[in-house]
């Protein structure tokens, strides 16, 4: 248990927004003040991850939006499981 | 000739002393960067070949990751998914397409758009994310050798009983260096959290990094001293340094060695008394790791983590399929379930209707009494669980129990379950023992009352402790009150076992200090039955309980209990060495 815990618990969140949203053809950007990235960007976003106090807005853009937009509100709404 | 010792401090990245000869790892990041124009006839190739050299990358690292599955297993391997996430990033696979496509070769497009990302690494406050910037490194480094058809110099050089010294290594190379038997090694850059490190640490290869410019301080065939605890190291040591060193050493690897024997030894004092040390567990990856170290049992199951990571809450067929997994692996040995220790805060981002926030979660509605205001969620877990008990041994315990009330609703709804399951006909083990977890004062006071419902009590030592002497051990500002050894947890917990062993009940204890040294004969003396900790701690407390006599213990108990100063009594006990 302990080893798990130690692995990379901080870049976890990060992979698993980059991988929720992988799959959906729309276009996925993550907008931090006049910062933005492109959320299927690991390393986009683990640039903007350090910031957890900020408010993000993340636009969606694309054929298949809807689901795409759902996928997000879910993982964020669980907490990435870090509650 | 005497040559001046030099001593330098780094980050200890992996625990462990080890001595011996330099061996210098050239940085082959002395590649010439090359930027040539590439003509528009020509970028459709450049384009290709860049893939080309992604396809090459992504097989040598899935590679790596199926090495480091097959020496250090799941969990290990895929910190790897960090470095193959980067490679599928859109910086690299599109941007720098497109930049190749302005009429650049690829290796000068790669370094230029890596280079603009790694500036916004170095310019992030988090250290853990700056760090992060070693990865695409490393991933940069790869690509970049796989363009430029490099060969990476084989660590299989090495002569054995070497310390390798590097600017950096990547896990790749740390696992080369347990095929080739390398003692340590020591690196310039690097953290406690990298991928190198944590793989050093599974491998138990002793390791210093972030010497800042130790390749250059070194040369080939120094003697070197690596001191991973500390994370020291020491080039050409004096004798009288390298002595004691070796001793220390030998110390270190003798203790490593003894705790190791005892694995399969029992746990039991020299006059003959026999307890049980079982292991605590979240997940069902663990089992195979507490029975390597001797675990005679689950004594705690906590099953929150079933509840981690979702939007909905889990049905009864993962619980199941969780429990299964445990309680088969562990045969013949017994599985504890706790059922669930969560607040209302959490069940209500899975779904829960008409939770609202509670300023003081510690003293709400959690855990049993949660369970009982929402059945539905209660028997879920009841049902998964007694279904489980038809293929092992399988024990509930109910937490933050503070009165029998509690037990004699939670026991009602355990009969409702098993009623529905013979219903369908499935399977269960009509007679599973039931404890109560004794962690809130009320129920340590009443134990005797609470002993004669259930087949078991377990002292769940760190919330008892909390609340009982009202403080919040992650508060700075009181952490130093929280203190084992106060008269009252010792007296509670000695009225909580004789409340249990009167009824004729086992009792158990599984907080923390069930795993201290400093605190087994106590435990022992005050007749706890079952010990339940983690896996890392099995043998120390097994070595303590084999080099005592139940006497000595209950001589210790004695001595404490009747003192007319327990303060001194205490600091006896606390200078008093341990077996």
């Amino acid at each position: 248990m302990h080893i798990i815990n130690k692995l990379g618990l901080h870049a976890r969140p990060a992979a698993m927004l980059v991988q929720s949203v992988a799959r959906f053809k729309s276009s996925i950007k993550i907008l931090k003040e006049d910062q933005e990235v492109d959320g299927k960007s690991i390393m986009g976003i683990m640039t903007l991850a350090a910031a957890y106090d900020s408010t993000l807005r993340i636009m969606v853009d694309g054929s298949d939006e809807k689901e795409a937009t759902q996928a997000i509100i879910d993982l964020f709404a669980s907490g990435f499981g870090e509650k | 000739m005497v040559e001046k010792a030099n001593i330098l401090q780094g980050i200890p990245a992996s625990s462990g002393i080890a001595i011996g000869n330099v061996f210098l790892l050239e940085e082959d990041e002395d590649y010439c960067l090359v930027h040539r124009e590439i003509p528009k006839e020509g970028i459709k190739k450049e384009v290709a070949r860049f893939k080309d050299s992604l396809t090459k990358t992504r097989a040598d690292m899935l590679a790596t990751q199926e090495k480091i599955h097959k020496t250090l297993g799941k969990e290990y391997a895929r910190l790897a998914d960090a470095y193959l996430l980067i490679l599928e990033d859109p910086l690299i696979t599109r941007n720098v397409v497109k930049r190749i496509s302005e009429g650049v070769n690829a290796e000068y497009a790669l370094f230029r758009i890596l280079e603009q990302v790694i500036r916004s690494f170095e310019m992030i406050d988090d250290e853990y994310f700056r760090e992060r910037k070693h990865d695409i490194q490393d991933v940069g480094k790869k690509i970049m050798h796989n363009l430029m058809g490099k060969q990476k110099r084989s660590l299989a050089e090495i002569a054995h009983e070497s310390i390798v010294v590097a600017h950096n290594l990547t896990p790749a190379d740390t696992i080369a260096l347990r095929e080739n038997m390398i003692k340590g090694f020591a690196t310039n850059v690097g953290g406690k959290t990298s991928h190198t490190a944590i793989v050093a640490q599974g491998l138990e290869i002793p390791a210093v990094v972030g010497l800042k410019n130790i390749t250059a301080q070194v040369k080939e065939g120094d003697t070197l001293i690596i001191d991973g605890n500390q994370g020291v190291v020491i080039i050409n040591p004096v004798q009288e340094i390298l002595d004691n060193y070796r001793r220390e050493q030998e110390i270190q690897q003798a203790q490593v060695r003894e705790l190791e024997k005892l694995k399969d030894l029992p746990a039991q004092t020299t006059d003959g008394h026999r307890v049980v040390i079982a292991a605590n567990i979240e997940n069902p990856n663990e089992v195979k790791s507490i029975l390597a170290h001797g675990a005679e049992g689950v004594g705690l199951y906590r099953t929150e983590f079933l509840y981690f990571n979702r939007t909905t809450l889990p049905t009864e067929e993962e619980h199941y399929e969780s429990y299964r997994e445990v309680v088969q692996k562990m045969m013949p040995y017994s599985v504890i379930i706790r059922t669930m220790d969560l607040g209302g805060d959490k069940l209500a981002d899975l779904g829960l209707e008409g939770f609202t926030k509670e300023d003081n979660p510690f003293l709400g509605l959690r855990a049993i009494r949660l369970c009982i205001k929402y059945p539905h969620i209660f028997k879920t877990q009841l049902r998964a669980i007694l279904r489980a008990s038809a293929l092992g041994r399988v024990k509930i315990m109910y937490p933050m129990i503070s009165g029998v009330g509690e037990i004699r609703e939670a026991n009602a709804l355990l009969q409702e379950a098993k009623d529905e399951l013979k219903k369908e006909g499935k399977a269960f083990d009509d007679k599973i023992e039931i404890g109560a977890m004794i962690e809130v004062p009320s129920a340590a006071l009443s134990a005797d009352l609470i002993a004669r419902e259930v087949d078991f009590l377990s002292l769940g030592t760190n919330d008892l402790i909390q609340y009982t002497l009202a403080v919040d051990r992650i508060n700075e500002n009181v952490a130093s009150l929280y203190d084992p050894f106060h008269p009252s947890i010792l007296r509670l917990i000695k009225s909580v076992i004789e409340a249990g062993h009167n009824a004729g009940k086992w009792v158990g204890i599984c907080g923390e200090i069930a795993g201290d040294p400093n605190l087994s004969m106590i435990l022992v003396g005050l007749g706890i039955n079952e010990f339940s900790v983690s896996p890392g701690q099995i043998s120390k407390i097994k070595k303590v309980i084999r080099n005592t006599s139940l006497l000595e213990a209950k001589t210790l108990i004695q001595e404490i209990f009747s003192s007319n100063d327990w303060e001194e009594a205490v600091r006896k006990i606390k200078k008093h060495p341990i077996p």
